[in-house]
């Protein structure tokens, strides 16, 4: 279906996709700011995303198009690499690309009933705008070869994010403190960023991830590789939302507007997670990273940590909205400690689990912002008895639950199957006794919200039959369906998270 | 019909079933009329494929993989053969029950109801007919997550505590220990299918150890076959109504996990390895511990439902205890187990249904002298006692005698004596029951009087019966039962009985 996807496209405009898939929603934010409406600035949107998502099927098939994977360079502005900025395409870009264009175009379509409760007529036009712009930095982020660039993206993402989750001020104050509180982490992530490029080009004088994976090699030993290393990890870390650095995540979750938490959610910690993997083993090689640093012994303990602690966290959450805010950064920890193995099951089981759980909470949340609509809350005692009021809704939501916990015939349960094979593979077998006791309180966290659900009677009585509207009903149930078919029929996303990990080790393997 | 038809069809029809009744869910008549139909026509393939396995075919189909390594395949065994057979048959009879039990007692949500039924045979056939481990795990969840909602039927808060424990117990056993078994078998032998002879056989790097802790994680992670002190489950799980305890909780459920531990015992490791593995003395005594302690239990529970459960728990230990006993007549002793205690135990449940409906009652101390005004319910219990006893001529007997062989082949002297404890244990908590509804003794008063104008349902009095009849008639035809499971037991040795003087 990608490739009949791309082959629509004329070749001299596929050629142009890396550029056009992310410039296309740059150039398009400023005109949806000065529409008149929120109306026409939302169908923009629409339009745009599912240009970019048109654009990353092309990218994908291109790349697919011959065996072992093609690696696309593109030359910004016809200016080549070192002089200008180049965007480099594999099979792991090509992955992220998709996954952010299909949630970010799902969630466009979706956006309209939240996005006309809680946000202002006035601000409409505006908040598409600034969507617009968080799309591009995400996608420029996941498809750019350049270090600084890959900074650059990062911040457009990220200040248009708070300016989107400050935004749910209108609904709860309190997303004014979460905005702030993002803010100055994300500032606080991007600088150390930002210091620790500074190093590498004081160390080796380029900026192009490729030339700079190429001259590492000679400097490996120096102090200030040392440091840039780490100050990108940390920086990265805090983007990624990684154990103990997550303490901005679940406020700026729970009080942004619904459709912006779905949208982050689902994918912005992905892009992170991307950008880190892609320094520690296209920048800095497998061996620098593991072998050098020890790095496995800190990838490692953070995300069983996050598995568990956070886990724990959500457990003993009221709001459903932070209960999956926590779980998020459990769920990071599986993709971790999938990427902390250092082989190729265990990267290919992390990205397995990366796109799964994009799938995943892009569902729960966007349940979660159809009950939003329709009933205001989203505490346990609001959610008592919505099985009966609302069905369609909330058996979407059920199957997203179910896939978190990992039950078979879902997308989760197949992405935690690969990782604990590639525990046992490489033998950390006590790990695979973490992942499963982390599963077990993700029964317990889940199994809670769906009890009150399906087994309770509403609290208020005044609740009515009341489903959420279409336009969140059908890309809901995409998204469900979706999870089911990974459950059942898994070997496309898989087989995408495979060739994502093998582009990783010819690339950066040395 | 071909061997392959059959199985697509033992996996498709409860599903068309599952829609027929919510298309029929208005018209209660239609709708009874679609899961009567479609259980015959489901018994009548699970006898199709049991014949074809008798003749030496032993058809399989794949549904194509979920991720490269872990394959939807379905293969027609002489064990699954069995366990379908079982299920499918005793749905027909817990349907005519159903129908008469849940109208009788005016029951809410009646479509919910036997739609999730015929998702629970869904998940049954899955198991059976499984012929990978992933395959089994999938649908042994599905077993597991559809039964959840006719646990919690009443809705009440007792159910909803009942219903919570079971989906936490059975889901967390099968996450955290039987999903870690499968994947680490997995990894070890490169595959998940069921090979005679022992799937570990082909593992390269299995040491003792290994051996050891995956056997632990298969025993204690198939909740369902309740082996202690993962039994809790099951006594919780009887606040859901009686139909469901009886062909779930004494069939289709329970027997699924130990059907699955059979399949590990028989076609993951095989005769060979599971006696080289040191944990499997382990399991056996803890199979045997169950054995006891449950049935000590259930003297001590005055609600019949509740001592029911615990004889359930103990006499699925027997089965486990056969598999561990890790010889040929260990398996068929186990394999048969499987059978009997399913026919014996659902009229007993269905007659504690009956009870129920007609007179309210679930305390056995209210029972005595009951049998004057149902006679018939308590014949049946009377007779489904003797076979789970064991004494012949009924179906009981045959699997204590196979697993006393299996036993003594295995020279494991304590376990025979277990059996006999088990036995006047049974007899012990058992035979009171009717013997005191029966005969009461002189001067216990008149008994209470039906809370519903004429009794019992017809239809929850005739299966009991009809069941009943089946214990005494399995008695006989034990021998083309056990020819038909040999090719997946293997050859017991008689010789080595007669040898030692022991066997005629």
């Amino acid at each position: 279906m990608i490739d009949a996807v791309a082959s629509l496209v004329p070749v001299n405009l596929a050629a142009h996709a890396p550029a056009l898939l992310v410039v296309l929603p740059m150039m398009i934010a400023p005109i949806a700011a000065l529409m008149p409406n929120g109306r026409i600035a939302w169908l923009l949107s629409i339009l745009t995303t599912g240009a970019s998502l048109v654009m990353a099927c092309v990218l994908l098939s291109q790349v697919r198009s011959i065996e072992g994977g093609a690696v696309i360079s593109y030359a910004m502005g016809g200016w080549t690499p070192d002089a200008g900025i180049e965007f480099r395409i594999d099979a792991l870009n090509a992955m992220v690309l998709l996954l952010v264009s299909v949630i970010g175009f799902l969630a466009a379509i979706f956006s309209w009933p939240t996005v006309a409760a809680e946000i202002r007529e006035a601000k409409r036009a505006m908040f598409y705008a600034a969507y617009l712009v968080c799309f591009t930095g995400l996608t420029g982020v996941a498809s750019t070869g350049d270090a600084f660039n890959l900074f650059v993206f990062l911040e457009i993402s990220s200040i248009a994010t708070y300016v989107l989750v400050a935004l749910g001020a209108s609904r709860d104050r309190r997303a004014l403190p979460a905005a702030g509180n993002y803010l100055l982490m994300g500032t606080i992530g991007a600088s150390f960023f930002v210091v620790g490029v500074g190093f590498l080009y004081a160390a080796t004088g380029t900026l192009n991830m490729a030339e700079l994976a190429v001259r590492l090699e000679a400097v490996r030993d120096s102090k200030a590789v040392f440091a840039g290393y780490a100050f990108i990890f940390v920086g990265l870390g805090i983007k990624a939302a990684m154990f103990p650095l997550h303490q901005w995540l679940p406020n700026a979750y729970a009080y942004s507007p619904s459709f912006v938490t779905m949208f982050l959610a689902a994918t912005a910690t992905k892009v992170a997670i991307y950008a880190l993997v892609r320094f520690l083993f296209t920048v800095f090689g497998l061996e620098f990273s593991f072998e050098g640093s020890t790095l496995i012994w800190v990838l490692m303990p953070m995300g069983i940590a996050a598995m568990i602690a956070c886990s724990f966290q959500a457990v003993f959450q009221t709001d459903v909205r932070r209960t999956l805010a926590y779980s998020s950064v459990a769920q990071v920890g599986y993709m971790l400690l999938g990427v902390a193995i250092g082989t190729t099951a265990g990267v290919s089981a992390g990205m397995f689990h990366l796109g799964n759980h994009a799938l995943i909470k892009g569902a729960l949340f966007m349940a979660l912002a159809g009950v939003v609509l329709t009933y205001q809350g989203t505490t346990l005692n609001d959610l008592k008895g919505l099985g009966r009021t609302s069905p369609w809704t909330m058996t979407a939501f059920a199957i997203g639950a179910l896939s978190l916990i990992g039950i078979p015939l879902t997308a989760g349960f197949q992405s935690k199957f690969a990782l604990v094979n590639a525990l046992f593979e490489y033998g950390w077998w006590w790990a695979v006794a973490v992942v499963m006791f982390s599963s077990l309180l993700a029964v317990v966290y889940m199994g809670r919200i769906l009890e009150a659900v399906f087994f309770r009677t509403p609290a208020n009585p005044n609740k009515r039959h009341k489903e959420a509207p279409l336009l969140i009903l059908v890309p809901l149930w995409v998204l469900a369906i979706a999870n089911i078919w990974v459950g059942v029929q898994g070997g496309f996303v898989a087989g995408l998270a495979d060739d994502a990990a093998a582009a990783l080790f010819i690339g950066g393997g040395s | 019909m071909s061997g392959e038809f059959a199985i697509i069809a033992a996996l498709v029809l409860p599903l068309l079933i599952c829609a027929g009744i919510w298309l029929a869910g208005r018209v209660p008549d239609l709708r009874e009329g679609v899961t009567l139909v479609g259980a015959a026509a489901l018994f009548f393939v699970a006898i199709v494929s049991a014949m074809k396995v008798s003749g030496g075919e032993s058809p399989a189909i794949s549904f194509g993989e979920a991720v490269p390594g872990l394959e939807f395949a379905f293969k027609a065994e002489p064990l699954g053969a069995l366990f379908a057979l079982v299920a499918s048959g005793l749905w027909i009879v817990n349907s005519f029950y159903s129908i008469g039990y849940m109208r009788g007692n005016r029951e809410r949500n009646q479509t919910r109801f036997y739609m999730c039924f015929a998702i629970a045979l869904f998940g049954a056939m899955g198991v059976a007919l499984s012929a990978n481990l992933f395959t089994l795990f999938v649908f042994y969840e599905i077993l597991t997550l559809s039964t959840y909602p006719l646990v919690a039927h009443k809705g009440d808060a007792n159910a909803q505590r009942g219903a919570r424990i079971y989906l936490m117990t059975l889901l967390g056993t099968s996450i955290g220990f039987l999903l870690v078994a499968v994947i680490w078998t997995g990894a070890l032998a490169g595959s998940l299918d069921f090979v005679p002879g022992g799937l570990l056989q082909q593992a390269e790097g299995l040491t003792p150890v290994v051996a050891s802790a995956l056997l632990i994680l298969f025993a204690f992670g198939v909740g369902k076959a309740a082996l202690m002190p993962f039994h809790f489950w099951l006594p919780n799980a009887m606040v859901a109504p009686t139909p469901v305890s009886a062909l779930l909780h004494a069939v289709a459920v329970v027997k699924a996990g130990v059907f699955t531990i059979l399949k590990v015992a028989i076609y993951i490791f095989g005769e060979e390895i599971l006696n080289a593995t040191a944990s499997r003395e382990f399991i056996l005594a803890v199979a045997c511990f169950t054995i006891v302690v449950a049935s000590l239990v259930a003297m001590t529970k005055d609600n019949l439902k509740a001592r029911l459960a615990y004889s359930t728990v103990a006499q699925l230990a027997y089965v486990t205890c056969g598999a561990m006993l890790a010889d040929p007549a260990g398996f068929m002793g186990g394999s048969l187990q499987i059978a009997a205690h399913a026919v014996g135990k659902i009229t007993l449940f269905m007659c504690a249904g009956a009870i129920y409906v007609a007179t309210g009652k679930q305390n056995i101390s209210e029972m005595r002298g009951l049998g004057k005004r149902m006679p018939l319910i308590f014949i049946a219990f009377f007779i489904a006692s003797l076979s789970i006893i064991g004494i012949p001529p009924l179906a009981g007997d045959w699997p204590k005698y196979e697993l006393m062989q299996g036993a003594a082949d295995a020279d494991l002297d304590y376990v025979p004596y277990v059996l006999i404890v088990s036995s006047l244990l049974n007899i012990a908590y058992l035979l009171p029951i009717p013997i005191l509804a029966l005969m009461p003794p002189p001067g216990s008063g008149e008994p209470a009087a039906f809370k519903r104008p004429g009794g019992a349902p017809m239809l929850t009095v005739a299966a009991p019966c009809f069941t009943a009849i089946l214990c005494f008639l399995m008695f006989f035809t034990v021998g083309p039962i056990a020819d038909f499971l040999e090719p997946a037991t293997g050859e017991r040795l008689p010789s080595a009985y007669m040898t030692s003087g022991g066997q005629p």
